[in-house]
């Protein structure tokens, strides 16, 4: 099977071609999937959105009209540039140290889109290979994975991730980790269920049948059958994760104090909150958009990929 | 029944312990607890006379051992901060978040299952979009903001509510808390609307295009009957089990919430205690908030299953 064939293989399977197409080159398949975005404007919004947080995160250093550090006593708590004693220097005004919110809203999206594409990508990968083994070896290797699972899916999530930052202390490689580990179980679940499932299908027991090897059957029929729900998934917990990471940050928690972050920036403005109502209204803003845009894409990715997941995922 | 019973009550019991060991672990996970505890001014000799006087120089399983022994009989050791048992400062501030969860939790139901059985009974009109777009809202708000943007809006502008506390007044000898409830439970209450909505809507569309419905329909029953015996109550089934997560999950998504307003919480015990690095009474904090949790799940599936004729037979 060239690479071409298998690229196919793996769009069909997973769902995306509904109607029978003649032309299945790779170009082909990228051209359905924009058609299917295209015509549903949601899904449209919420990837372009997305997309314009990675670039700012990307290009911080570019984009952003100020130094997010640099303190300046004498243009100080400055209103956005609307309110009358606004200045067009800085669009969204000063914190109180002087410092330009908007420039450090845009330095804050690289910790939040870190955060979630780091922490993601590592629950990602050890959950799928977890509920892998946990779905395909069945048996006593799966109650065990599962039990353990659960237990960790019933816990207050929220009162053990600040339990465990308030131990390990602030930093990024941390939280990263907190949320990577943390994340794990509910990739172990999806994967395991999907597994399950596609072990019943004829495919695989045709596969079965001829004496393919069992890394060949996981890699070439399982895995690439995996990938759309899981990448639903992982946007879901992107966005989940950017709003724990904010929160870890509000409540002082996340990375240290001397990084931009919108959570950091929201724990210093609501000292503030009284006098100077703008050092929390934005970066709250941020994460806002953020969270809508990655909801939206999410949810049209659901449908687009798999229409069985609206199911699983309580 | 009975078997099914036992055995969720077992794994509930199962899972007790396998929090007990996760709160004990946490505590030791960069293996020195006693430096976790002391200002970075404290003397060598100062660590060492504390690490003897709780313990942390013996083996770590008779340690184990003994804060199991412990444990069972309701005591996680002193607040540093407090100097007073953990757990009956725990125990101290149950009431105020019960409350204030259970406030939350009527105000999402009532907002969250209107939005979803108007969307779900009109699908795909103006109305439809709007219900889901307030409760797509309601998921990507972040709780901690929007506290922060009521604050501004309601107290400091409009003055309706107060900013932060717990006020009260005595009504036929209870102690109730006035208007002061109002927004913290709102600003709780919103994620939880958003996934009420959300679930409302789908178990709505779902029952909707059930043939009992479509025989109701063509029977002549008048629209009103046909809601209230057949939609509604058939929609609702599936919402008691979210509605006890949703419950467990306002009880220990109240961290934000209480530190923002100053709600005298368990939440706001929490953060207060992370902060103060008080690890005794961050671990009795959390080990309860899991054991309500824990229990709420079992307390869930047990109404479900007295519910659900489908799993009492199982």
């Amino acid at each position: 099977m060239n690479d071409k064939d298998k690229d196919n293989q793996k769009y069909e399977l997973s769902g995306l071609l509904i109607d029978e197409q003649e032309d299945r080159s790779i170009r082909a398949k990228l051209w359905y999937l924009w058609r299917l975005l295209w015509r549903d404007k949601s899904g449209l919004i919420g990837l372009t959105v997305f997309l314009i947080i990675v670039f700012t995160a990307t290009f911080a250093s570019q984009l952003s009209p100020h130094d997010p550090l640099k303190q300046n006593l004498h243009v100080s708590r400055q209103p956005p540039v609307w309110v009358e004693e606004g200045n067009a220097e800085h669009i969204l005004g000063t914190d109180n140290l002087g410092r330009d919110i908007f420039s450090r809203i845009i330095y804050g999206a690289r910790v939040s889109i870190m955060v979630g594409f780091l922490g993601v990508s590592m629950a990602f990968s050890l959950g799928m290979m977890i509920g892998l083994i946990a779905g395909y070896k069945g048996g006593r290797v799966d109650s065990i994975i599962m039990t353990l699972t659960n237990m960790i899916l019933a816990l207050p999530y929220l009162v053990f991730v600040v339990f465990v930052a308030a131990i390990l202390g602030r930093s990024l490689l941390n939280v990263i980790l907190i949320f990577g580990l943390t994340d794990i179980p509910i990739f172990v679940r999806v994967t395991r269920g999907e597994v399950l499932r596609l072990r019943e299908e004829g495919y695989i027991e045709a596969a079965v049948s001829i004496g393919q090897k069992t890394p060949a059957i996981i890699f070439k029929h399982i895995m690439p059958n995996l990938l759309g729900p899981l990448i639903t998934l992982a946007t879901f917990e992107m966005s989940a994760m950017i709003f724990y990471e904010a929160g870890l940050g509000f409540l002082g928690l996340s990375v240290p104090p001397t990084i931009p972050s919108w959570g950091n920036m929201l724990a210093e403005g609501r000292q503030y909150l009284t006098v100077y109502p703008w050092m929390s209204i934005y970066p709250g803003l941020a994460i806002v958009i953020t969270g809508f845009g990655m909801n939206l894409f999410g949810d049209w990715l659901r449908d687009a990929l798999d229409p069985r997941l609206r199911r699983m995922k309580k | 029944m009975l078997k099914y019973l036992l055995s969720r009550m077992f794994y509930s019991v199962a899972l007790l312990f396998g929090v007990l060991f996760l709160v004990f672990m946490l505590l030791h996970i960069t293996g020195d607890p006693v430096s976790l505890m002391v200002s970075r001014h404290a003397t060598p000799a100062e660590i060492e006379a504390l690490r003897q006087e709780l313990g942390f120089d013996r083996p770590l399983l008779v340690q184990f051992a003994e804060f199991v022994k412990n444990a069972l009989q309701g005591d996680f050791g002193r607040s540093f901060r407090y100097r007073q048992p953990a757990m009956d400062l725990v125990v101290q501030r149950i009431p105020a978040t019960i409350e204030l969860a259970s406030v939350a939790l009527f105000m999402a139901i009532l907002m969250g299952v209107t939005i979803g059985i108007l969307g779900g009974s009109n699908p795909n009109t103006a109305l439809d979009s709007i219900a889901r777009g307030l409760g797509l809202l309601g998921q990507t708000i972040p709780t901690f903001w929007l506290g922060l943007i009521l604050i501004i809006i309601f107290s400091l502008n409009l003055g309706w509510f107060p900013a932060y506390g717990r006020e009260t007044f005595k009504f036929i000898g209870l102690t109730l808390p006035n208007k002061s409830i109002i927004l913290p439970a709102f600003a709780l209450s919103l994620f939880t609307t958003g996934q009420l909505a959300r679930f409302t809507r789908s178990a709505v569309l779902e029952v909707m295009n059930e043939e009992y419905v479509t025989t109701a329909r063509s029977k002549g029953l008048k629209k009103m009957r046909i809601y209230s015996r057949y939609i509604l109550k058939n929609s609702a089934i599936p919402l008691i089990s979210i509605i006890g997560v949703q419950f467990s999950y306002l009880l220990s998504g109240s961290i934000y919430i209480e530190t923002i307003f100053s709600w005298p919480g368990l939440g706001n015990l929490l953060a207060e205690a992370v902060s103060t690095r008080d690890f005794f009474l961050v671990q009795a904090t959390a080990f309860f908030t899991s054991f309500v949790v824990i229990g709420l799940h079992l307390v869930t599936d047990i109404i479900y299953m007295l519910v659900d004729p489908r799993i009492r037979y199982r």
